[in-house]
């Protein structure tokens, strides 16, 4: 059984085609990676998935599916006098679990107490990408959906970022669709890949659809950085 | 004072705790400016009300209904005139709402005054600052994570558009509170300044939200007394009145001028 079926996936955004006809699946623990060009409506599909944006086709979800989300950016005011405890807090509240699993959230995330009672404007880029994903992570869920991490702002001496969420993953059997740009991440972590420019163009094994001539097809243009003789897919 | 006077003094107190609730979160929702409308929006309610001797609250509690239901599908378009569109509302409210007061309540239904209160009224006041406060207590979880991210809030399954109303009905009510001893142009100074002073001072939401209602009910406080004391001020051969609105406005600006000396704690 998967945890996700998406079958004909159209979203229009202002008379605007954004995503054409897409169809994938998600099972249980699988890693999908989201690959594409900027405007190729990666974000786009994250939202539709969670219901932000209307949509038409099917999006079917396991009736026992529990999602995390990781956004890209938040858009609030930095000065609110809001730290992350609070943001756990209520979300346990909202989602009605209880508060005793915040700190062991905020420990498998790498952030201390200390940190989870300081304002969340006042917190560094990578500990603030942290706090999201321990957000993310109150109420148990099966699912995450993360928009692209980003591994620069980690702090140096800590766990990258990407190694961070592949010890969740581990962690508490977790699934995930995740928007990246970092295929060496992609080849080292991700059980499947999902190339998408509007429509989805690729999809199977990193190994499988990762092909350079994938890639030129995808970005429209030769495509060779990631070539490293140790990871390259041959 | 008169027993009347008290119930209105208590309930002016009363309306200043629930709107440095208010204010705090409509400072965090950056809603200010939607705020003004509100309050602009209940005076051509009040000006047909006078017109026509119904009640002044009930008229501004109609217009107030309106405007709040407009407003929040103004927010729910999302679209890029929101602010255009408010900035229309507020000046044609004003205007509109100038054109039918009658002259000799105009001043008063612009700036406030302090009139006395009966049992009934005062009570009504009570319930109606209980009811602010009951809503912003139940739904402060649900506040905050739609005030730090709508889309987190709604994955984490708050509905943001309801909840976005309903908070617009605790600012209209506040709002209507203050009315009374604010008027149409004040009002809004009430929900605003305090929670600015709140926020200049703290870093915790508790704290934040302590702060504010203190700050507005002392603001309220010193400034009623202050133009009860002194209602008239000569310097030199001009009178200044110190009408109760105003006074308190000035208060609040006062205290806000000091908190910007003051480091956070």
């Amino acid at each position: 059984m998967n945890l996700l079926t998406v079958k004909n996936l159209f979203v229009r955004i202002e008379q605007k085609v954004i995503i054409e006809d897409l169809g994938f699946a998600l099972a249980p623990r699988e890693r999908l990676s989201v690959l594409g060009p900027n405007g190729a409506g990666k974000t786009v599909l994250l939202k539709a998935l969670l219901k932000l944006v209307s949509y038409s086709g099917e999006i079917i979800w396991d009736p026992n599916v529990r999602i995390g989300y990781v956004p890209q950016k938040i858009d609030a005011d930095i000065h609110l006098p809001l730290t992350f405890k609070d943001l756990f807090l209520a979300k346990c509240r909202t989602l009605k679990v209880s508060s005793k699993e915040i700190d062991e959230i905020s420990a498998s995330v790498g952030l201390t107490e200390e940190l989870i009672e300081t304002p969340v404007g006042h917190v560094s880029g990578g500990q603030f990408q942290r706090g999201l994903i321990g957000f993310a992570l109150i109420g148990k869920p099966n699912v995450l959906l993360l928009d692209e991490p980003t591994a620069s702002i980690d702090e140096p001496g800590e766990e990258n970022i990407y190694e961070l969420i592949h010890r969740l993953q581990d962690e508490f059997g977790l699934a995930s669709i995740m928007v990246s740009h970092d295929l060496s991440f992609v080849f080292r972590y991700a059980t499947s890949v999902l190339c998408l420019n509007r429509r989805g163009l690729c999809l199977g094994t990193p190994r499988e659809v990762l092909a350079p001539d994938m890639l030129e097809k995808l970005y429209g243009e030769p495509y060779s950085y990631y070539q490293h003789d140790h990871l390259s897919p041959t | 004072m008169s027993a009347a006077e008290n119930y209105s003094l208590i309930l002016m107190l009363l309306t200043a705790l629930a709107a440095g609730l208010v204010g705090s979160f409509a400072l965090m929702k950056r809603m200010s400016l939607a705020g003004d409308v509100v309050s602009h929006i209940a005076l051509p309610g009040l000006g047909l009300a006078l017109l026509f001797h119904i009640n002044p609250l009930i008229g501004a509690a109609a217009a107030l209904f309106l405007g709040t239901i407009l407003i929040w599908h103004l927010q729910e378009g999302g679209t890029l005139t929101t602010d255009v569109a408010i900035g229309v509302i507020f000046t044609a409210a004003l205007a509109i709402g100038t054109l039918v007061t009658p002259s000799e309540d105009l001043i008063e239904a612009l700036f406030g005054g302090f009139q006395s209160l009966n049992l009934m009224w005062f009570l009504l006041g009570v319930v109606a600052v209980a009811a602010i406060v009951w809503f912003t207590f139940r739904f402060r979880y649900q506040l905050i994570l739609s005030l730090f991210s709508p889309e987190l809030a709604a994955v984490s399954g708050v509905n943001v558009s309801r909840l976005n109303l309903y908070f617009l009905l605790a600012f209209s009510l506040t709002v209507l509170l203050g009315l009374r001893f604010l008027g149409a142009l004040l009002v809004g100074a009430l929900i605003i300044v305090p929670a600015a002073i709140g926020r200049q001072l703290t870093h915790t939401l508790t704290k934040f939200l302590f702060t504010s209602s203190v700050a507005s009910a002392l603001s309220v406080g010193v400034g009623f007394f202050i133009s009860r004391l002194y209602p008239h001020i000569t310097i030199g051969k001009a009178t200044v009145n110190l009408a109760p609105g105003p006074t308190i406005i000035s208060v609040a600006t006062l205290f806000f001028l000091f908190s910007l000396l003051r480091k956070k704690t």
